[in-house]
């Protein structure tokens, strides 16, 4: 196999890992502060604050992960990329500078701070939309070279029915891939009430975030007909991947092991970013860049694999036992052990 | 918006992200290893007022940590939207130790989950001790991975230049360059010792605002021995520094020292301003430059009449070797005499004019750290890779530059004050007189407390 594409697999997984760990974590801080203001907070902060507090930090590493990967295998993403991308990067790093801030503030600070639960709730579901951006641009159109300098077309992808589609389908879908995660959870503690909440909010959101998923193959129909072409070769993976997720939505309307509604869950996300980003080979940036043509020399891929093989190593087993601390220690999860910070 | 712009604003805002964020990340790599040490000192001594030190630290470090967290992000990540030719050049190089401090980052983020998340939870405190080993070498190799980084800034080698092209890249030779073994050792010493500092000044400022704890006193004494050492190991590692400049970057030292002709015996110049090129109210230490370079006071140093006009750095950088120098020097004398006078039990030790002038150390050492900092980088001026690449040359061609540093200006703002609030009040509602009572009922009236 080419360099290329373990390169790019292993930044795609860590992108995956990303979306799925941070979309639970920016969907709790949304419905953590929607508690605060609609007086159920009793019933979902301690559940939330559990599952949150000693894993926050970890999240973020996810995605400075995949940035840093990138640079490295992907030099010349840092010339297209950086260049154009300012303006919405720097909204999001304000933002998740914001939330992430006002997170510590809040849990360690000065805890049932209106303001600061307020502050982090609204700007996790910004995050994802400026976010997502990047998505829409890669698919190219809105990027053309000026004197060589690449340049974004601001108001063209303002007006871009696709970069909509993009980001109410992030928002929709942070919104349901953590209430499906936290009904779990809280069915988990043994807290009712809290499962119930959740998985009246898991079962609202699983509609819009599967109608915008199949809006978006529609927009890219008359965006980028050679990617559209190559998603509907790929149809048995995204067949699969909505199989899936009637699976999740039956298992949580019919109230039975949410457990599995949640592995269901993670599966029909996986098999469609990996089916999108199979689909979008061999483009980085569509078309002035692809795999191939912006990859790093040799010697610094062969070290790059080499340091993320010792590295992962080195945290599997760190996240087991973050995992076997917290995640699935049933005293922990159900408030009994200790953990006062 | 001309390009001109773009390179001034990308400038402006870059030393602003990273002053801010040096603050944090020097605490942030000090800290964890305070902690450990009097975690480890608690279990040694069977002494419980250490373990508690260790946690109320940890519990104020948190909050730094996250903004530690957010703000290192946000370089990480402008580095590429704001040098953007830079980083497609030199990913090329040096992107291994960028990739290894996120495994360290990683590494350090999950054992502070769990040591935060499990206090009181094992009754044997040495494996309370163990998770925190990894929390403080997660910490320091950041650290050492994110120098190695902006130590070939200063010293790129491990590749060959071909027609523009960059071949035959070693990234193992990049990361071991010249640079590095002073930079790092200088970088991470340094950590230590202003953390050390800062938590000695906070233990004087209870003792002097009325707290006569035995907890604080032990506190201030553990930190001050700690800042001691660090500060000496800086010192002797800022005598390295400068010999590796010296041999290798001699237009910086030549700029920092005002040296503007080659000279044997060359004096050093300790204060002083510069006016019109001439050099006024200065003290002139005879030799003292030749010996800093070389170990020999008569050897021969090159100065600013060797290189040319375009390729010096900014001659304002003497006064930030100036204020870094004289806090580091100041600190160790400080230190020394808190120790030796705390031994043989001198009164002054104790009086509230020595103990403010302790609360001032914390302070003045992240001063040091900031000088330090903008001296070594303005100092490299006006290349951003040695010899290589031009700063004016790697900026971005963006035009919206001036407007993002307006943002993140605001957002630098909003995050030093909630710092600043929410430690405070954290520490003012929970004193350690509290404190010590709450866990002496929690454990039915523990004798370790006396």
């Amino acid at each position: 196999m080419d360099l290329e594409i373990i390169g790019i697999s292993v930044l795609w997984t860590f992108l995956f890992g990303y979306v799925i760990v941070a979309s639970i974590d920016f969907g709790a801080g949304f419905f953590n502060a929607y508690s605060v203001f609609t007086g159920k907070q009793h019933i979902l902060t301690n559940i939330i604050q559990r599952y949150l507090s000693p894993v926050w930090e970890v999240t973020n590493v996810f995605l400075v992960f995949f940035f840093v990967g990138i640079i490295g295998f992907f030099p010349k993403t840092a010339f297209y990329y950086g260049t154009t991308l300012l303006v919405p990067v720097s909204i999001a790093i304000i933002l998740l500078a914001i939330r992430g801030s006002y997170y510590a503030f809040e849990t360690y600070g000065s805890r049932g701070h209106k303001g600061y639960a307020f502050m982090y709730g609204l700007s996790g579901l910004f995050i994802p939309a400026s976010l997502s951006i990047v998505l829409t641009i890669s698919e190219g159109g809105f990027i053309s070279l000026n004197n060589g300098h690449p340049v974004l077309n601001y108001w063209l992808l303002f007006k871009s029915p696709l970069t909509w589609s993009i980001v109410v389908l992030s928002i929709a879908a942070v919104l349901y891939i953590s209430a499906v995660f936290l009904t779990w959870y809280a069915n988990q503690a043994g807290d009712i009430a809290a499962t119930n909440i959740m998985r009246k909010y898991a079962l609202i959101w699983a509609l819009p975030t599967i109608i915008t998923a199949g809006g978006i193959i529609f927009e890219l129909r008359l965006h980028n007909h050679e990617h559209f072409e190559r998603l509907i070769d790929l149809w048995v993976v995204f067949g699969l991947s909505f199989l899936l997720f009637i699976g999740t939505v039956m298992l949580i309307w019919r109230r039975k092991n949410y457990g599995l509604a949640f592995v269901l869950l993670v599966g029909q996300f996986a098999l469609a970013f990996f089916g999108y980003g199979f689909s979008h080979y061999p483009y980085l940036l569509y078309p002035y860049l692809t795999i191939y043509d912006g990859f790093t020399n040799h010697a610094m891929a062969i070290s790059l694999i080499v340091a993320f093989i010792a590295g992962l190593g080195l945290l599997i087993p760190s996240l087991y036992l973050l995992l076997r601390l917290f995640l699935f220690n049933k005293d922990y999860v159900k408030g009994k052990s200790d953990h006062h910070p | 918006m001309g390009n001109e712009d773009a390179l001034f604003f990308s400038r402006v805002l870059t030393e602003l992200t990273l002053s801010f964020h040096i603050i944090y990340a020097t605490i942030g790599v000090g800290i964890p290893l305070m902690i450990m040490i009097a975690q480890w000192v608690g279990i040694k001594k069977n002494d419980d007022h250490y373990i508690l030190l260790a946690r109320r630290w940890t519990r104020g470090f948190v909050i730094t940590v996250a903004v530690g967290v957010v703000t290192g992000t946000a370089i990480g990540l402008q580095l590429s939207l704001l040098w953007p030719n830079f980083m497609e050049l030199a990913g090329n190089v040096i992107a291994l130790p960028l990739f290894m401090e996120t495994f360290a980052f990683f590494f350090e983020a999950i054992f502070l989950g769990i040591y935060l998340y499990t206090w009181d939870r094992f009754k044997d405190q040495r494996k309370h001790l163990l998770l925190l080993i990894p929390v403080a070498i997660g910490a320091s190799f950041s650290a050492v991975f994110i120098t190695m980084v902006n130590a070939f800034m200063n010293a790129p080698q491990g590749f060959d230049i071909v027609n523009g092209s960059l071949v035959n890249v070693n990234p193992l030779v990049a990361m071991f360059n010249p640079a590095m073994p002073t930079k790092v050792a200088h970088v991470v010493v340094t950590c230590y010792m202003t953390a050390a500092f800062v938590l000695a000044s906070i233990a004087a400022f209870r003792l002097l605002k009325g707290s006569d704890h035995i907890y604080h006193k032990k506190a201030l004494f553990l930190t001050m021995k700690l800042g001691l050492i660090f500060s000496i190991a800086t010192a002797v590692i800022g005598d390295f520094s400068g010999k590796y400049l010296a041999e290798y970057q001699p237009e910086k030292l030549a700029a920092a020292e005002w040296h503007f002709e080659t000279e044997e015996k060359a004096p050093l110049i300790l204060y002083g301003v510069l006016d019109n090129g001439e050099v006024k109210y200065a003290i002139k230490l005879p030799f003292a430059l030749s010996f800093l370079a070389h170990s020999d006071p008569t050897a021969e140093v090159l100065g600013l009449d060797q290189f040319l006009e375009d390729e010096i750095p900014p001659l304002y950088i003497h006064y930030l070797f100036d204020i870094m120098v004289t806090i580091g020097m100041w600190m160790v004398l400080l230190s020394f005499v808190f120790w030796i006078g705390t031994k043989r039990r001198w009164v002054f030790v104790q009086s509230n004019w020595f103990r403010w002038l302790i609360v001032l150390g914390g302070p003045l050492s992240l001063i040091a750290i900031e000088a330090g900092w903008w001296l070594a980088e303005v100092g490299r001026q006006p290349w951003i890779l040695r010899g290589i690449m031009r700063t004016a040359d790697a900026a971005t061609s963006s035009n919206q530059v001036d407007l993002m540093l307006m943002l993140f200006s605001g957002l630098y703002l909003i995050l030093g004050m909630g710092t600043i609030v929410v430690l405070s009040r954290m520490f003012r509602k929970n004193p350690v007189e509290r404190e010590l009572e709450d866990r002496e009922a929690e454990q039915g009236g523990g004798q370790a407390w006396t």
